[in-house]
């Protein structure tokens, strides 16, 4: 059984090593069922950085993406939000994070107009104007007032989708969002990423999809 | 550095919002336990003896029971369907303290599970022949007992939420830390009958409510931590 991690961060083009560093991971070393998932893993996420997660299944990308928002404290290591660690400022951090997890935290009892209140208004103030123009904007015009629970699998994620358009948060820490999103999902999730990089915002993704953007960094775990 | 950060009270009132729309939408998760601590409190009428005086008895202790396990009952839906559908995960990532998040959980909760049993405990209080007298001493200890008793369920529940089959963990980590309440509320009303003063045990009880209003929702908090770990 290999018990080790080999992580490769490759550059793509167009980075520019001034861009200030928002998260910094260090020396993170993960253990699970005696099985090393990770150790030794260096990596930064700068401003207007997309980082794609590679790996086979169970090498813990959803592990790693849980460390670093946070969920998971089985780890060793430090990880650092603008030179800081993070249990040293989780206001400002978890201020500026949005994480889309697995399960897509949608209540399946509510409408997804009022799923998006509720999740976003933890955030920040929103309208009701904001919410039904994200929703219409996610392709979700005419569901908005259907319990989730009718809805499908891809249209839930739709609804997860809709709180990067309200959201104001400089970090998106997103596991698998393209699993049940249709080919135009995928496109409209893609130009959300590359716009959200260009407005000086991090992502950190983790999928098996071929991301058609530029400038994309990629951490593979082994 | 987002611009217009909401605040904890409007965090805190958003998920009180959302959990009563649940709650509405949801109406058999509601009725349930309410419709069970009518009928356990029915049972015992027929199984011991439907003797007006024996019944005067034991109707504090049937009513403090059956409360006791429909607060049990309610109690499992606290936190699943969120743990199932990620949607505690978001109430673990946000800039405010867990501790109001678990409070208004716990807030919306006790109103739709604590309050409907307090509000008809009266009238099963009639039906056991509980002298009148008393009506007003149970109705306050029950009105002060019912929210610990969710208080402390919250801290099984959260701790229990991640384990795939609960079955009676939660009964087992609920019930003997709800024991002080349950003496505290049916002394309460004997000796008040037998004619000590109601104020003592108001005072304990409130003490309780205190205590746990401020203690539990930090316990239910780490708890959650560690089962979404």
């Amino acid at each position: 059984m290999t018990a080790s991690a080999e992580i490769s961060t490759e550059r793509g083009t167009g980075s520019e090593p001034e861009r200030v560093v928002m998260l910094h991971a260090q020396d993170l070393f993960c253990v699970r069922d005696d099985r090393i998932l990770f150790q030794s893993l260096n990596f930064d996420v700068r401003g207007g950085d997309i980082l794609q997660v590679k790996g086979s299944n169970g090498s813990g990308k959803t592990t790693l993406l849980r460390i670093l928002c946070g969920l998971n404290q089985s780890y060793e290591g430090t990880i650092h939000w603008y030179q800081e660690r993070i249990e040293e400022q989780t206001e400002s951090f978890y201020g500026s994070l949005l994480f889309i997890g697995h399960r897509v935290g949608v209540n399946k009892v509510l409408t997804p107009v009022e799923n998006l209140r509720w999740s976003c208004s933890l955030q920040k103030q929103v309208s009701d104007k904001e919410l039904y123009t994200a929703l219409k904007e996610v392709g979700l015009h005419g569901f908005e007032e259907s319990q989730c629970f009718t809805l499908s699998a891809g249209q839930q994620q739709r609804v997860s989708i809709a709180r990067l358009l309200i959201s104001d948060a400089s970090l998106w820490v997103l596991d698998e969002p393209f699993t049940t999103l249709d080919s135009r999902g995928v496109k409209q999730l893609e130009e959300l990423l590359k716009n959200h990089a260009n407005a000086g915002g991090a992502a950190i993704v983790t999928t098996h999809h071929n991301l058609e953007i530029s400038a994309l960094k990629e951490l593979t775990l082994v | 550095m987002s611009i217009q950060r909401t605040t904890t009270i409007k965090a805190f009132q958003a998920t009180l919002r959302r959990d009563l729309l649940i709650a509405y939408k949801r109406k058999n998760d509601v009725i349930n336990p309410f419709m069970f601590f009518l009928i356990v409190a029915t049972l015992f009428p027929i199984g011991i003896s439907p003797d007006p005086d024996r019944l005067s008895e034991i109707a504090t202790g049937v009513l403090w029971i059956s409360t006791l396990l429909a607060s049990l009952l309610a109690m499992d839906n606290l936190y699943r369907a969120d743990y199932e559908d990620g949607s505690l995960e978001q109430l673990l990532l946000i800039p405010h303290p867990l501790y109001f998040m678990v409070m208004a959980k716990n807030v919306a909760h006790w109103l739709i599970s604590g309050l409907p049993v307090v509000l008809v405990s009266p009238l099963i209080a009639y039906m056991l022949n509980l002298p009148a007298e008393s009506f007003g001493t149970l109705f306050i200890t029950l009105l002060l007992g019912t929210p610990v008793l969710s208080l402390l369920g919250s801290i099984g529940v959260a701790l229990t939420v991640g384990l795939g089959s609960r079955g009676l963990i939660l009964a087992v980590i609920t019930l003997p830390m709800s024991v002080p309440v349950l003496i505290a509320g049916t002394l309460a009303v004997q000796q008040t009958l037998n004619g000590a003063s109601l104020a003592g045990y108001v005072a304990i009880m409130g003490a309780m409510l205190l205590a746990s209003i401020s203690l539990a929702p930090l316990a239910s908090a780490a708890a959650l931590r560690i089962s979404v770990n």
